[in-house]
């Protein structure tokens, strides 16, 4: 028994001069350069990280740290401080009011299938039911004699909720065969798949088409998914992208979020395939 | 003299620390947890219609059993496999080819589970789905899972055969069995201690599997009626939504990675019954 105690006291004096040094070095990186931590949707973390980049190398003394995790996480962790930026691929809700918003491009998602499948369209309704599982199979769509492979998001995501806003549906009445985390999981599975559809963001999947996948964007409501389309906001289907503070942004924060919505980084956003907005 | 003065301490003091880790992520699920415990009733967990976070219906059960169904399909496929191949190259392969063989094995348990996945998912997935759409499914979930248990399996069977004393063998072979007398009558019960525990390792390994899982299982939340139904796994559900997870959802996350450890546990207490009843 004395042996253990003596071994706990041994270990928790060795525990607590690791945090003591953990802790002085904390504070010697924070004194030497300044931490901007920025967290959220993983469809624009991409760019922030490289924005992020462009920036630390005309402010040397400037650390900006850039993690994913979700919207939902962007709005959480701003709200409790432990981020000072948040990156939410959608417009705020109406309990998100308290928060500041400030949009640095658009993003279409685009419903896509296989570059086989022969469907050149569908309308609001026909996607709609598609996912709630009234159409099953492509001959209806003047496709071939094959089920639909339906591919879904995880709830949670922003992609899903804006989708579903806009068939009009409640999650619940959705019926997937497959479930999916990522855009990129999501091009993989219809790239496996001749007879599946799903829905990612635009400027993925435009990437992926040039890179010769066989992927196709599917029109909606007789408009063309494209980045085009999205810029001229005809798009049906479309998001803001935006950083999120929690009160006015000051300081370093604001530094980044003006230069983030400048066009010195404009090029950066169109290498994403988003679409970069005029800041005025 | 020395060495056994301090060693014991030190020895001790190990084992604590294993022991409160353990109790300290034991405690932390609970405390996550605890806001869905205590304000939803249990039972909700159970009879809830499905499981839409968002839409407050947290109905566990259908990955429960999915997870059952995955690991329960793997491990019957992957012990008999990697019985075999262990005997085969301990007993009736010629030396070099037992040699390789056996390398070959041990790098198979090697590859990381995404590799195991992404070949899943770009070779097995569109396989199944030309058989029996929509290819992501449980039997995708159960083939990738097996070739990932089957060299646990396969490995610790092999180390408890081999460390069977000669002796033994032996004296099999002095009073004439027959290879396979001696392998049935002697070997595998002076093994059998051995070859259980790699059997629930590996029973372990494929309840907690992630990744792999989640990219070819499909992950819809369903009882599955047939193999080639999509199902979703606790530990998919976890990686998939917690990211995205806020409130009750994420307690309710924090729950089923309690389910999963209880599950384990339960299938440790399995081992150690059974293998009192063969020492009685």
């Amino acid at each position: 028994m004395q042996e253990i105690l003596r071994c706990l006291v041994v270990n928790s004096f060795c525990f607590v001069l690791a945090m003591g040094y953990a802790a002085q070095l904390g504070a010697q990186t924070k004194n030497t350069s300044q931490r901007l931590v920025v967290t959220g949707s993983s469809t624009i973390a991409p760019l922030v990280n490289e924005i992020a980049r462009r920036f630390e190398s005309t402010h040397p003394e400037m650390r900006i740290d850039v993690q994913t995790g979700g919207s939902s996480r962007g709005i959480t962790e701003v709200r409790q401080g432990i981020a000072a930026i948040g990156m939410v691929s959608r417009a705020l809700k109406s309990d998100e009011r308290n928060l500041h918003a400030f949009t640095i491009a658009q993003d279409g998602i685009g419903v896509i299938v296989h570059a086989s499948n022969p469907v050149t369209g569908f309308s609001r309704q026909q996607i709609a039911d598609i996912y709630t599982g009234k159409i099953t199979r492509w001959k209806v769509l003047g496709g071939a004699d094959e089920r639909i492979t339906v591919i879904h998001k995880a709830e949670g995501r922003s992609t899903l909720e804006l989708f579903v806003d806009y068939i009009q549906r409640r999650n619940s009445e959705i019926k997937p065969h497959v479930i999916i985390g990522d855009n990129a999981q999501g091009i993989k599975a219809v790239t496996g798949n001749p007879h599946a559809i799903g829905y990612v963001s635009i400027g993925a999947a435009e990437f992926e088409i040039r890179r010769g996948l066989p992927l196709r964007l599917l029109p909606l409501d007789g408009i063309a998914a494209s980045v085009e389309a999205v810029r001229q906001g005809i798009f049906p289907l479309s998001r803001p992208l935006n950083l999120v503070t929690l009160g006015e942004p000051q300081g370093l924060a604001l530094e980044f979020i003006e230069f983030a919505r400048s066009p010195q980084v404009h090029d950066l956003v169109e290498a994403q395939y988003f679409i970069p907005v005029n800041a005025d | 003299m020395p060495i056994d003065q301090w060693l014991p301490g030190v020895l001790r003091a190990g084992a604590l620390i294993a022991l409160l880790i353990m109790l300290f992520i034991l405690i932390f699920l609970i405390g996550e947890s605890w806001p869905v415990l205590s304000k939803l009733s249990i039972a909700q967990l159970v009879t809830d219609s499905s499981w839409h976070p968002l839409e407050g219906a947290y109905n566990l059960m259908p990955m429960l059993t999915g997870t059952v169904l995955a690991s329960t399909g793997a491990l019957l496929l992957a012990i008999p496999l990697g019985l075999a191949s262990a005997l085969f190259t301990l007993f009736y392969a010629p030396r070099y080819l037992a040699v390789s063989y056996k390398r070959l094995i041990e790098l198979l348990a090697g590859i990381p589970s995404v590799v195991f996945g992404f070949w899943g998912l770009t070779v097995l997935v569109p396989l199944i789905n030309q058989w029996h759409p929509p290819g992501a499914s449980l039997l995708a979930g159960i083939l990738v899972l097996t070739l990932m248990i089957l060299p646990t399996v396969t490995v610790t069977a092999h180390a408890a055969l081999a460390a069977v004393s000669d002796e033994l063998a032996r004296n099999a072979a002095a009073l004439g069995l027959s290879r396979w007398g001696t392998i049935q009558g002697v070997m595998l019960p002076a093994a059998k201690a051995g070859i259980s525990a790699g059997i629930m390792l590996a029973a372990a390994r494929a309840l907690g599997e992630t990744m792999a899982v989640l990219m070819v299982a499909g992950n819809v939340v369903q009882y599955p009626e047939t193999v080639f139904d999509p199902v979703r796994t606790l530990a998919a559900n976890i990686a998939l939504e917690t990211a995205y997870a806020m409130g009750d959802h994420r307690a309710v996350l924090f729950v089923s990675g309690l389910l999963l450890m209880g599950l384990i546990m339960v299938f440790s207490a399995l081992a150690e019954a059974l293998e009192k009843q063969q020492h009685a």
